[in-house]
């Protein structure tokens, strides 16, 4: 008996894993990102001629809860109209019994492959209000993404800013609390296509080290609310201020140092909270984290009104010296 | 407050300070309260310029080459009628100019669009 190769044993996974579109719109294109628990691809909309991408549920064998979560998922992000959030166009089963969601194909970079083009920090600032907005706008309609980080952010070829992967959603405000985490710990084998997401004990800790809040990698999904969020956000905003170690200013530290609070209570209290004192760092405006001595204000006063404040000075300037040194002909 | 309302006041109140460091040349200290009149009104003329100005163009660095241009010669036309005192009164009454210029441009409220 003659024993298949591992090379052979990869491609016939491979090929197995490939979904068949037979029956759908949709013409596939090639494999763009690997989940937790599905494959992402890229696939073109045959009726409308357009380019989506479509989420496949990896299991062929087909797990009943893992495929009620990608619907749930679905559903989610079907509940989340908003320019900063990929739109769902279609859900359903595939021939061979694997469900799938089809979406907005977005081309361009992760948040944190596109910040090495972005040298500003107020222009860096303005794309992470962008995704406070997004989330701002989903904590509205009583759901929690759990999983904010910059592989989670793509940002377009028009630098639009979308928030990707609700796959750790959490629906708020449903009786039952909802949970719509697309992994637990039967994903822990699978590679992720946003990094280290982590599962642990019962399939209860889910996100990712160093962006997830404290509560949630103890695991009190209960009791999680819009405050783990802004841990994340918080985090979000260190990297994106503070990659390639960027020095801070004292402000824009203390915002994030609030954000990230170990006790819920010292955070902010909403995402638009939060999105305000960044704005207000921005605008050069006293922000509500840091609390600065007399030397800090004038110097924050002197960079906002920079330039008006040395043509007075000039002004100033000449009049003195034309009092002092110039004598008129006379 | 809008663009105009923050020239003419900003203009009004570096126009008074500028005819006010008359002061400082004896020669004319005893029509200081003229200077500092015909200051204020040459202050408010650039300043109201400016604002309108900044209405209609949003350019930084144009609205302080305007500031600099009207500041200058509404300067020069005051010289002109001292029949003296040139460099005295068109160089700080051109950074005058200068400063209503840039800060029409970059404070106050733009004139709100109707349909």
């Amino acid at each position: 008996m003659r024993h298949l190769s591992d090379k052979a044993i990869k491609r016939l996974r491979e090929g197995s894993e490939i979904p068949g579109l037979h029956g759908t719109r949709y013409r596939l294109l090639g494999e763009v990102a690997r989940g937790g628990m599905g494959v992402v691809y890229a696939a073109e909309d045959e009726q409308l001629q357009r380019r989506v991408a479509l989420k496949v549920l990896d299991m062929l064998d087909g797990e009943a809860e893992l495929a009620d979560r990608l619907m749930r998922e679905a559903r989610v992000l079907a509940q989340l109209e908003h320019p900063g959030i990929v739109p769902v166009h279609e859900v359903g089963t595939l021939a061979d019994g694997r469900v799938f969601y089809a979406m907005k194909f977005v081309e361009g970079q992760r948040l944190d492959q596109y910040l090495d083009s972005v040298a500003s920090v107020p222009d860096r600032l303005r794309l992470f209000l962008r995704v406070c907005d997004a989330v701002a706008f989903a904590h509205t309609r009583g759901v929690l993404h759990r999983d904010l980080k910059p592989a989670n952010v793509m940002v377009g070829l028009f630098g639009e800013v979308l928030v990707m992967d609700w796959g750790l959603a959490k629906i708020l405000a449903t009786a039952d609390d909802v949970d719509v985490a697309t992994r637990d710990a039967h994903d822990a084998n699978h590679d992720n296509m946003n990094g280290a997401a982590v599962v642990t004990g019962h399939g209860r800790v889910m996100g990712t080290p160093g962006y997830m809040s404290p509560e949630q990698a103890r695991g009190e999904v209960d009791t999680l609310d819009v405050r783990s969020d802004i841990f994340s956000l918080g985090a979000l905003l260190r990297f994106v201020a503070g990659q390639k170690s960027r020095r801070m200013e004292r402000a824009l530290e203390a915002i994030c140092d609030k954000a990230c609070s170990a006790e819920r209570v010292g955070r902010y209290s909403t995402v638009p909270d939060l999105a305000v004192d960044v704005s207000r760092y921005l605008d050069g405006l006293a922000v509500e984290a840091y609390r600065e001595n007399m030397l800090e204000r004038a110097g924050r006063f002197y960079r906002r009104y920079r330039f008006f404040i040395l043509l007075i000075a000039t002004y100033l300037l000449v009049r003195v010296t034309l009092a002092l040194f110039y004598r008129h002909p006379d | 407050m809008n663009k105009v309302l923050l020239g003419l006041l900003l203009g009004a109140v570096l126009g008074a300070f500028d005819g006010a460091t008359a002061w400082f040349t004896p020669a004319v200290r005893a029509q200081l309260a003229g200077i500092i009149v015909g200051s204020t009104i040459k202050g408010v003329i650039a300043g109201v310029a400016a604002g309108v100005f900044a209405r209609k163009v949003n350019s930084v660095p144009l609205g302080i080459l305007f500031g600099l241009g009207v500041g200058f010669v509404l300067a020069f036309l005051v010289a002109y009628m001292q029949h003296g005192y040139y460099l005295e009164i068109i160089l700080p009454g051109s950074i005058v100019g200068m400063i209503v210029g840039y800060a029409t441009q970059r404070y106050g409220m733009a004139a709100a669009t109707s349909r």
